[in-house]
């Protein structure tokens, strides 16, 4: 396993940064390139590399498989509880501006809120597409 | 240029026949694509189209090929249909764009109705410097929902075809069925 030792070594410091890019450009979009899709398939990435580098039951153990099926149902769940919440506050179905007193404000917590069920969902169905291919079983 | 990588790229896919090669040159083929997104500005698409692309996609076609042939088999049946038929359908999509306004003219159709409305008031309404961001998660936020669910359905159709993230082990399926 000598010559996989640089391959090891590597990952381990690449993939917190790839994960915490993930969570930058998550956050950033609303203000630079990014946003939900993005940023779902860049932290699935990350386990995607850890997957490919050691080992799938490695991989399976940081992401358990019904974790991953939970997280790509919460995502989905999230985005349409947002436009549910607009309802039970008195605007209609994703009407974001009465999430808050502010509208302006009400839009930004609404686009947070969404974009982040969109890139749970992403992050989660990426993880278990490679788990559900790569499973040898 | 890049279109013309573009085609050569899609050519060689095309002709290939094996397939692990075929494979590295679709995520080639998704980074030029990306790059052309670039070029036409549209950053937030090259982005996802790099990441899922050139990323993701290329690596779930490679999980697929280990479980299939690494080389395409022989081709049945008459390629000469197929070649008419391609050669008919990209005449017809030629044929209908050759009515499309020039690229980037103002007067054309698409950015007079509700297009000048979100660039005005977006940064009014919603605060948001990236206006892409705001069309896709507040003014068309209900096609975003529609789009996360496609995602989520085609995510949970393969978790159920390969029995993924149930406790029951493949080769148990197996002896059932």
């Amino acid at each position: 396993m000598q010559h996989h030792l640089v391959l090891r070594v590597v990952t381990r410091g690449l993939i917190p940064l790839i994960l915490l890019f993930a969570l930058y450009v998550q956050f950033h979009g609303d203000f630079g390139p990014g946003g939900g899709f993005q940023a779902g398939v860049i932290f699935g990435a990350a386990f995607v590399l850890y997957g490919i580098v050691a080992g799938l039951d490695r991989a399976t153990a940081v992401a358990a498989p019904g974790l991953v099926v939970g997280a790509t149902c919460v995502g989905v769940l999230l985005f349409a509880g947002v436009g549910v919440a607009g309802m039970l506050r008195g605007g209609q179905y994703l009407d974001y501006g009465v999430l808050s007193a502010d509208p302006v404000a009400g839009q930004h917590l609404g686009i947070l809120l969404v974009e982040l069920g969109v890139g749970i969902t992403v992050a989660g169905v990426m993880i278990g597409l490679f788990c559900a291919f790569s499973d040898k079983r | 240029m890049l279109l013309t990588f573009l085609a050569i790229v899609a050519i060689a896919v095309a002709w290939l026949p094996n397939l692990f090669a075929a494979v590295m040159l679709l995520g080639m083929f998704s980074l030029l694509s990306a790059g052309l997104f670039v070029v036409l500005d549209a950053v937030d698409v090259a982005f996802t189209e790099a990441a899922v692309g050139a990323g993701v996609s290329t690596i779930l076609m490679l999980a697929t090929l280990a479980r299939t042939n690494a080389r395409q088999r022989r081709r049945q049946g008459s390629r000469l249909i197929a070649l008419a038929a391609s050669v008919l359908t990209g005449g017809a999509l030629i044929y209908g764009t050759l009515d499309r306004p020039l690229f980037g003219d103002p007067g054309a159709p698409i950015h007079q109705h509700v297009a000048p409305r979100y660039l005005e008031r977006s940064g009014v309404e919603i605060g948001v410097p990236n206006v892409v961001t705001s069309v896709l998660a507040s003014y068309r936020g209900y096609d975003t929902l529609g789009e996360v669910t496609v995602v989520f359905t085609a995510g949970i159709g393969v978790f159920a075809l390969l029995g993924f993230g149930t406790n029951r082990r493949r080769d148990d399926a197996r002896g059932d069925g």
